[in-house]
């Protein structure tokens, strides 16, 4: 069944499409991706969000969203 | 005397800081580095992968707090993309003290100094501590110091070359100018590089590559802690002068 089209934004979440319900903020996007918000930092159309601004960062249809973390490098 | 390392004002006992990429999985990694006995890691930031959330995470195998973690900037070929990989870095957990690294080339990875220069002086200015990445030359390894970098890492060959000191006066020149820390970063192959620049009187050696394309990874980790504490020892030491000619080690009198 699809979901009614204007409980859902489109985004582009780390380069691909993906679908959140209306009214997502940073805190509970991270929660549906079971990600822990101390290991990750998040970009919302270029501009990097502070961990404590999460909760009051909505995402609209159309955000450009990148969540990145460490990983082995040189 | 204890021998301390120290970068922007924190103390170390290893001299060695070790990479974490290109190893077989992590695992692998915890274990070399470990073997390494290095207290400083360098480790990338890239997208987290949401396709896949159950893959292994980097922190769960090296804790940041057991280890200093370097974000570095491998892969940046503009200020921007550095200045934008840094600054999420350090978003994700509060790390200033940071490696920049601003490629000019794809095929020899050579450093953009003048992209470099620039980043360091933002970077700077944003209170970050900037150990940075550069070419063996003592021009611009003082350029970077008059900006305010906390350390400076010469290249010894191009990264992942695994050819060793292509250029030992211009290291020595770079390391007796400077007043911040100079550590040989990229174009170690093997133990013994990791000593030449430490005798040269480096203060620290960066090594990856060497460490995980040996056939043992872990055993050539343990060999680059015990090549950094020869050379830095032979250095300390200050080591006999070279003669031309033979001169006989035992005495020359009473021969029978």
């Amino acid at each position: 069944m699809q979901m009614n089209n204007l409980n859902v934004a489109k985004i582009q979440l780390n380069g691909n499409p993906y679908e959140i319900s209306a009214e997502t903020n940073l805190n509970q996007l991270l929660d549906r991706l079971k990600i822990k918000k101390n290991k990750v930092a998040i970009e919302v159309n270029g501009k990097i969000v502070e961990k404590n601004k999460y909760p009051k960062v909505f995402l609209n249809k159309d955000d450009k969203v990148e969540i990145v973390h460490f990983i082995g490098g040189g | 005397m204890q021998d301390v390392f120290t970068i922007a004002n924190k103390s170390f006992k290893s001299r060695l800081i070790v990479g974490t990429g290109k190893y077989k999985n992590f695992e692998q990694t915890a274990n070399a580095v470990k073997a390494s006995g290095a207290e400083i890691v360098t480790v990338a930031v890239r997208r987290v992968n949401i396709s896949d959330k159950n893959q292994p995470l980097l922190m769960d195998y090296l804790d940041p707090k057991s280890f200093t973690y370097l974000p570095n900037t491998a892969g940046c070929y503009t200020s921007e993309e550095a200045l934008r990989t840094l600054r999420l870095a350090r978003e994700i957990g509060g790390w200033k003290l940071v490696k920049l690294e601003v490629l000019g080339d794809k095929k020899t990875l050579y450093p953009n100094m003048i992209e470099t220069i620039k980043s360091a002086e933002i970077l700077v200015k944003e209170d970050f501590k900037v150990m940075v990445y550069c070419t063996d030359d003592p021009i611009l390894s003082k350029k970077l110091e008059d900006v305010g970098v906390c350390a400076i890492m010469p290249l010894a060959a191009p990264i992942g070359s695994g050819i060793g000191i292509q250029n030992r006066t211009n290291i020595i020149l770079i390391k007796e100018q400077s007043a911040v820390p100079v550590i040989v970063d990229a174009g170690v192959g093997t133990a013994s590089d990791a000593t030449i620049a430490m005798e040269l009187g480096c203060d620290g050696v960066l090594v990856n590559t060497a460490i995980a394309e040996a056939q043992n990874p872990v055993l050539m980790a343990e060999s680059m802690k015990h090549a950094v504490i020869a050379g830095r020892k032979a250095y300390k030491a200050e080591r006999m002068k070279k003669r031309k000619y033979g001169n006989p080690s035992s005495p020359q009198q009473h021969l029978i």
